[in-house]
C-alpha cells in the first residue's frame, strides 16, 4: 500500500502544531487540532487523544463524521492540567516535574478539548464506578430482547455491558414501555424501547443526509424518536442509521429477522451501482448473501452509502441465473464454447469483430478483451447508463468503472460513440462477429437528452442503434452475462458470468481510484468468472499467458495500462489508490 | 433587628402603583437610563479612553452583583467573558422562566412593576452594545407577558426603546417570547435552544458558552429578572454604593420567597447577608414564626432543588472576628442569608426560595412530590439524569404506596450518587439528585421506618416479604 500511494494525487496537509498530554501516565504527542465530523480542523478532543494512545473509552453518541452531542455521558474520564501559581506560572513537583491539579468533576472525552501538559485519566476508580452507572441506567429501561433482537452480537449495549458494566441489576420498578416495531418509513423499523436517545441518527440525517426527518417526542425517560406526524423517514440514506444506531432500536427491514449476524462472513467488496465504488462489506453466510453494509474509506464514501445501493444485491440470488454455458442454445461446456470461439476468432479478417464491452466489467476483464481487440483489429465500446445524482454519494454515471472502460481502451471519453457505428457495420455486412459482454442491448433504450430524467438506480441506457434484426443478421454472437436477457436469445454462444460478489478484481471509480474486491460467494452452476475463461480464450486466440492468477493478472495489467503503471494488487489496499484519469 | 430592605420592591406594592409608564416616570423611572446615556468617555491614567459602556461594566463588577437566578455567578465576570471581537451582534436575554418550585419573585415585579426591569435591560444592553435583547418568560405567566408587551410598546412610544434612543444613537429592541411549560428552559442554554425553536436541550459546555456560541451561535448574555433589575440601581447608586449593601462578597438585596408552614409566606426584600435562615422564618417582619402548636422540622433553603437543612442542624463555619479567621459553630437557624455561608454550609441559596416544613410533614411524601416533579422535567438528554430522575420518583412513589423496603433508603443514594457532579450536560443533573441525597443523609431514620413498616404489613398479609412489587405510576406513564 506505501509503494502505491505515491501516486494519490493529494497534497500534503500542511504541518499541525504537536502537543503533549498524558493518557493514563503513559506521554503521547498529539496534534493540537484534528478533524471534526466536516473535516474542519478544530482542536483535538480527550477522545482523540486517547485513541492515538491506543486506549479505549467506550462511548455512544459519539461518532466522528457527526457534530458531537455529548449526551450519552459513557466517555467520562477524570482529569488534571499543570497547575498555575498566583504568577499564572506552572508550579513545579520537588522533582521537577509540574505539579498538575486535577479536576473536581470528569469530563466528557468526546467534547472536551486537550491542553498541553493535560493528564487524562481513564482507568480509574471513579471513572469505573461513573461509566457503571451510566451502562446501568441505560439497561434499567431496557428490554433486554437480545434473543430476538437483530443487533445482537453487534450491540454496543451488550459489549460494554461485558466491558464496563455489572451483573446484577438493583432496579426493582416498572420499566418503561415504549412504542414497539414503528414503521418510520419505507426502509427502517424502530424498537423504541431498546433505543438509548444518543441522537446519532438525528443527528446523522439532519447534518449528514440534509433531510432534517426525525427527533424526539416527549421528555426524560420517555423520550421517543419519532418522524414529523405523518411524515415517513424516507431519504436515500435511511439505512446508515441502522449501522450508526449503537442498539438493536433502528432495523432494516431488509435485514431484520433474517440471519444471526454472528454468522455472517463478511467480505470486502465495492458497490457497483454507480461510478462513485462506495466501499462495503458483504455478509453472506452459506454462499447466500444477507447484507451489504458500508465499509469506511475516507477517500471515497466516509462510513455511508446510499440505500439504492445497498440493497441492490438480491438479482445476485435470482433462480434465473445463466447458469449453462450454451452453444447454439443448447447446453454445453466451458472447454467446447471457448475451443470453438477461440477458433473462429483466429479465422476472423481484420475489421469483422466488434467488442460491446460494459463499464460494469472490471478492470481486468477489460484489459484482456482489449488484448483481443488489439489482436483482432476489432472495434469496441461499452454503453453508458445514466440515472439521477446527488451531493453526496449518488453518482450519475451508473456504471461502476466507466473509468476503467476508458484506461484500457475499450471505451473512449464519451462512451457510447461507437455503438451507432458497429450497428452501421453490422447493417453492411462487414461485422460478422460480436461480442457482447454484460449488456442487454436489446433492452430499453431512451434518447441520450431523456437519459437524466430517470430515476436512481433505474437500469437506462442511451440509445445505438444495435436491434435486434441486425443481431440476426450476425454469423456470430457471444454474449456472456449474468441474468437471462433478450440479446442471449440470439447469441450462438452464451457463457455465464459472475456477479462481482462471486469473484475478485477491481475498478476505477469516478475519481480514478482504483479499488479491489474480494470474493464473497461462490458462482452458481457453471457459471466462471469472466476474467477466468477470458484468459483462457485470450491465450487461445493470441499465446499470451502468465496471469493465472487475479493478482498476477492485475500486476500485468498495471504494465501495460499507462494510468495504472506502478499499482500492483497487494498495493490497493484496502481502500484503493487514485490514478490519473 | 432584621428588617426588609426594599430597593427593587420598593414601590410595586405601594397603594396607587400601577404597572403603566406614567406611574413608573412619576417616581423616576428611567432617570438611570438617562444617566447610563449621558455618561462620556473618559481619559484613564495610562492614556487610554474608557466608554461609557465600558464605565458601566466596571462599575456592574466593582458593585459586586451576583446572578440571582440560581448560580450567584459574578454579573461583572459574566459580562467580562463575552467575545467582542468576532463581529457578530451580541444578544442580551432576560430570562423570566421562573420555575424552580418554591420561588416567585420574579413574576412581583414582571406583574407590578415591569418598566423596571425594561429599564434595567436597557442598560445591559447598552452597556454591552446589544441591539436586540429578549424576554424568555414562562408559559404559564400569560399575564406577564401581556403586562410586558404592554410596557415595551409604551417604552417604544416614548423613544426609550427603538432608533436612536433618546437622541442617543443608540438603537435597540425587545422582544417578548412565552415558553411551553418546561423548567429546563430556565436553564440557560436549554433556553436559547427554545428560543431558537428547537426543543430546549442544554448545550455542552464546551464549546457552547453563551459568551461565545449563544443563541444563533452569536455572542449571548442571560441574566434573570432581579439581576436585570438590579443594574439600573447600580447606575443609579455607583457600583461603590451598592457594594455597601449587604455583606461583602454578597453584595446589594435579595428578594427572599418564603413558603411553606409559616405564618406570613410571601416575598422579603433583604440586604444580602443581613437576615438570618431564623430570622426569616420566626420574625414579625418576615414570616412570623411557625403555626402555634408545631415544631420546625426542615427547611429547604434556596428552592426544591437546594439540598434540605434538618431543624438543629450544626455547621462549622470559617467567619472573621476581629479579622481573625474563626472556626464558629452555627445553628442552621443561624445561618445569615447569603450566597457563600449557605455553600459553605453544604446547600446553596440558589433562587433565594425558602420552603419550611414543619412536624405535621411527612418527610418522605415531600422528597416524592419533588422527586416527581424532576423527573416530570428532565429533558432527557443525559442518560445519568433521564433514568435516574424517573427511576428515584418511582421509588419513591412506591415507598409511598405501601410498597416500600427497609433498603429503600440506600437504594435512593445509590441512584441519586449516579447523576450529579459533572456527570450531566446540565445543572439539572445536581438540582433532581441533591434533595434525594440530602433528604434521605438527614432523615435517613425516617425513610427506613417507612420501608420497614411496609414490609411487616406486607409479611402479615403474608404477601411475599421483601419483595415489593412496582406500582404503575398512571399519571407519569402517559407522556407529555
Ligand atoms: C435546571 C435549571 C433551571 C433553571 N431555571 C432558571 C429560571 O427559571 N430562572 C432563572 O433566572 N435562572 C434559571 N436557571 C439558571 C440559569 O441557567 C442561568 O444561570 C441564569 O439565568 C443566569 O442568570 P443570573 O446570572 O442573572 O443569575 C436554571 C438553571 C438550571 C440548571
Ligand atoms: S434509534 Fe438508535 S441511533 Fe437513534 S437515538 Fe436511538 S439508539 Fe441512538
Ligand atoms: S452512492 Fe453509489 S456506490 Fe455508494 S452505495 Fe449508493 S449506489 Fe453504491
Ligand atoms: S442534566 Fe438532565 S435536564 Fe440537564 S441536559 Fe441532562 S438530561 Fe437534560
Ligand atoms: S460519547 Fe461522549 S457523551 Fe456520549
Amino acid at each position: 500500500m506505501s509503494t502505491a500511494a505515491a501516486t494519490e494525487t493529494k497534497p500534503a496537509p500542511p504541518a499541525i502544531e504537536k502537543i503533549k498530554v498524558k493518557v493514563d501516565g503513559r506521554e503521547i504527542e498529539v496534534p493540537k487540532l484534528s478533524p471534526d465530523h466536516t473535516g474542519k480542523l478544530v482542536p483535538t478532543t480527550m477522545i482523540q487523544a486517547t485513541e492515538a494512545a491506543k486506549t479505549d473509552v467506550p462511548h455512544y453518541c459519539y461518532h466522528p463524521k457527526l457534530p458531537v452531542a455529548g449526551n450519552c455521558r459513557m466517555c467520562l474520564v477524570e482529569f488534571g492540567t499543570p497547575a498555575l501559581g498566583p504568577d499564572r506560572k506552572p508550579v513545579m513537583n520537588p522533582d521537577g516535574t509540574p505539579k498538575i491539579a486535577k479536576s473536581p468533576r470528569p469530563a466528557i472525552g468526546c467534547a472536551t478539548p486537550i491542553s498541553p501538559g493535560m493528564e487524562i485519566y481513564t482507568k480509574t476508580p471513579s471513572v469505573k464506578q461513573m461509566r457503571e452507572g451510566v451502562l446501568e441506567s441505560l439497561l434499567i429501561n431496557h428490554p433486554l430482547d437480545c434473543p430476538i433482537c437483530d443487533q445482537a452480537g453487534e450491540c454496543k449495549l451488550q459489549e460494554y455491558s461485558v466491558d464496563y458494566g455489572q451483573s446484577a441489576s438493583r432496579f426493582v420498578e416498572a420499566k418503561v414501555h415504549k412504542p414497539k416495531a414503528v414503521d418510520l418509513g419505507p426502509r427502517i423499523m424502530l424498537d423504541a424501547e431498546r433505543c438509548i436517545l444518543c441522537t446519532r441518527c438525528i443527528r446523522f440525517t439532519k447534518d449528514v443526509a440534509g433531510d432534517d426527518a426525525l427527533g424526539i417526542v416527549n421528555r426524560g425517560s420517555y423520550n421517543t424518536i419519532a418522524t414529523f406526524p405523518g411524515l415517513r423517514f424516507d431519504n436515500n440514506y435511511t439505512l446508515n442509521t441502522v449501522d450508526i444506531c449503537p442498539v438493536g432500536a433502528l432495523t432494516s427491514k431488509d435485514f431484520r429477522f433474517q440471519m444471526r449476524v454472528w454468522f455472517l462472513k463478511e467480505t470486502k467488496s465495492v458497490c457497483t451501482s454507480c461510478a462513485t465504488g462506495c466501499n462495503v462489506l458483504i455478509s453472506s453466510r452459506e454462499e447466500k448473501i444477507y447484507r451489504y453494509t458500508p465499509r469506511e474509506n475516507d477517500g471515497v464514501n466516509g462510513p455511508w452509502m446510499c440505500d439504492a445501493g445497498r440493497l441492490n444485491y438480491k438479482w445476485i440470488q435470482r433462480e434465473d441465473r445463466l447458469k449453462d454455458v450454451l452453444v447454439r442454445g443448447e447446453k454445453s461446456s466451458w472447454t467446447v464454447a471457448l475451443s470453438e470461439i477461440a477458433d473462429k476468432l483466429k479465422q476472423a479478417p481484420a475489421g469483422s469483430v466488434a467488442i460491446v464491452a460494459s463499464a460494469r466489467q472490471t478492470n481486468e476483464e477489460l484489459w484482456l478483451l482489449s488484448k483481443l481487440k488489439a489482436k483482432l483489429g476489432a472495434i469496441s465500446d461499452s454503453v453508458p447508463r445514466v440515472g439521477k445524482g446527488d451531493n453526496l454519494l449518488v453518482d450519475e454515471d451508473k456504471n461502476p468503472n466507466t473509468n476503467g472502460a476508458r484506461l484500457t481502451g475499450m471505451s473512449f471519453t464519451e462512451m457510447g460513440i461507437n455503438l451507432s457505428k458497429i450497428a452501421a457495420g453490422i447493417a453492411r455486412g462487414e461485422i460478422k462477429m460480436l461480442i457482447v459482454f454484460g449488456e442487454d442491448l436489446l433492452m430499453n433504450s431512451v434518447s441520450g437528452a431523456k437519459l437524466r430524467e430517470k430515476e436512481l438506480t433505474s437500469e437506462v441506457v442511451s440509445e445505438h442503434g444495435i436491434t435486434a434484426e441486425l443481431l440476426g443478421k450476425l454469423d456470430t454472437l457471444i454474449v456472456s452475462d449474468i441474468l437471462p436477457n433478450a440479446t442471449a436469445k440470439y447469441a450462438h454462444y452464451v457463457l455465464p458470468g459472475c456477479a462481482h460478489a462471486e469473484k475478485r478484481g477491481s475498478f476505477t471509480n469516478r475519481d480514478g481510484r482504483v479499488q479491489k474486491f474480494m470474493q464473497a460467494i461462490q458462482p452458481k452452476g457453471d457459471a466462471r468468472a469472466e476474467w477466468d475463461f477470458l484468459h483462457d480464450l485470450v491465450y487461445n486466440v493470441t499465446g499470451k499467458n502468465g496471469f493465472l492468477t487475479i493478482e498476477g493478472l492485475f500486476n500485468e495489467m498495471a504494465k501495460d495500462v499507462p494510468a495504472f503503471n506502478g499499482l500492483t494488487w497487494a498495493g490497493l489496499g484496502d481502500n484503493g489508490v487514485t490514478v490519473k484519469i | 433587628m432584621p428588617q426588609e430592605f426594599k430597593l427593587i420592591l420598593k414601590h410595586l406594592d405601594n397603594p396607587g402603583y400601577t404597572p403603566d409608564i406614567e406611574c413608573y416616570l412619576r417616581h423616576g423611572g428611567y432617570d438611570a437610563l438617562k444617566k447610563a446615556l449621558a455618561i462620556q468617555p473618559k481619559d484613564l491614567p495610562d492614556g487610554k479612553k474608557a466608554s461609557p459602556q465600558e464605565q458601566i461594566r466596571d462599575d456592574v463588577k466593582l458593585s459586586g452583583l451576583r446572578g440571582r437566578g440560581g448560580a450567584g455567578f459574578s454579573c461583572g465576570l459574566k459580562w467580562s467573558f463575552v467575545d467582542r471581537r468576532s463581529g457578530k451582534p451580541i444578544y442580551l436575554i432576560c430570562n423570566a422562566d421562573e420555575s424552580e418550585p418554591g420561588t416567585f419573585k420574579d413574576r412581583q415585579i414582571i406583574h407590578k412593576d415591569p418598566h423596571q426591569l425594561i429599564e434595567g435591560m436597557i442598560i445591559s444592553c447598552f452597556a454591552n452594545d446589544v441591539k436586540l435583547a429578549y424576554i424568555y418568560i414562562r408559559g404559564e405567566m400569560p399575564l406577564g407577558a401581556k403586562l410586558l408587551n404592554k410596557a415595551l410598546a409604551e417604552a417604544r412610544a416614548k423613544n426609550l426603546l427603538g432608533k436612536n434612543i433618546l437622541g442617543s444613537g443608540y438603537d435597540l429592541d425587545i422582544h417578548v417570547h412565552r415558553g411551553a411549560g418546561a423548567y429546563i428552559c430556565g436553564e440557560e442554554t436549554g433556553l436559547i435552544e427554545s428560543l431558537e425553536g428547537k426543543r430546549p436541550y442544554p448545550r455542552i459546555k464546551p464549546p457552547y458558552f453563551p459568551a461565545v456560541l449563544g443563541l444563533y451561535m452569536c455572542p449571548t448574555i442571560v441574566n434573570n429578572v432581579e439581576t436585570l433589575c438590579n443594574v439600573k440601581h447600580i447606575v443609579t447608586m455607583g457600583g461603590a454604593e451598592f457594594a455597601k449593601l449587604g455583606t461583602p462578597n454578597n453584595t446589594g438585596t435579595r428578594i427572599v420567597s418564603l413558603s411553606g408552614q409559616v405564618k406570613r409566606p410571601g416575598y422579603y426584600e433583604i440586604e444580602v447577608g443581613k437576615a438570618t435562615i431564623g430570622q426569616l422564618i420566626n420574625d414579625p417582619v418576615f414570616g412570623g414564626g411557625l403555626r402555634d402548636g408545631h415544631k420546625l422540622k426542615a427547611v429547604i433553603p434556596g428552592g426544591s432543588s437546594a439540598k434540605v437543612f434538618k431543624a438543629g442542624e450544626k455547621f462549622k463555619l470559617k467567619r472573621k472576628v476581629d479579622g481573625k479567621d474563626v472556626e464558629q459553630e452555627v445553628d442552621m437557624l443561624d445561618l445569615p442569608y447569603d450566597f457563600d455561608s449557605l455553600i459553605a454550609a453544604g446547600s446553596m441559596s440558589g433562587s433565594s426560595a425558602i420552603i419550611v416544613m414543619d412536624d405535621s410533614v411527612d418527610i418522605v411524601e415531600a422528597l416524592a412530590n419533588i422527586s416527581e416533579f424532576y423527573a416530570h422535567e428532565s429533558c432527557g438528554q443525559c442518560t445519568p439524569c433521564r433514568e435516574g430522575s424517573l427511576w428515584m420518583s418511582k421509588t419513591l412513589h412506591r415507598l409511598t404506596h405501601g410498597e416500600g423496603r427497609k433498603s429503600d433508603a440506600d437504594y435512593l443514594v445509590k441512584i441519586a450518587d449516579n447523576i450529579p457532579g459533572g456527570r450531566t450536560i446540565c445543572a439539572f443533573g445536581e438540582a433532581c439528585s441533591w434533595p434525594v441525597q440530602s433528604f434521605v443523609a438527614k432523615f435517613k431514620d425516617e425513610f427506613v421506618a417507612k420501608g420497614a413498616a411496609d414490609e411487616e404489613r406486607r409479611a402479615n398479609e403474608k404477601i411475599q416479604p421483601k419483595t415489593a412489587t412496582p406500582v404503575e405510576r398512571k399519571e407519569l406513564a402517559t407522556a407529555h
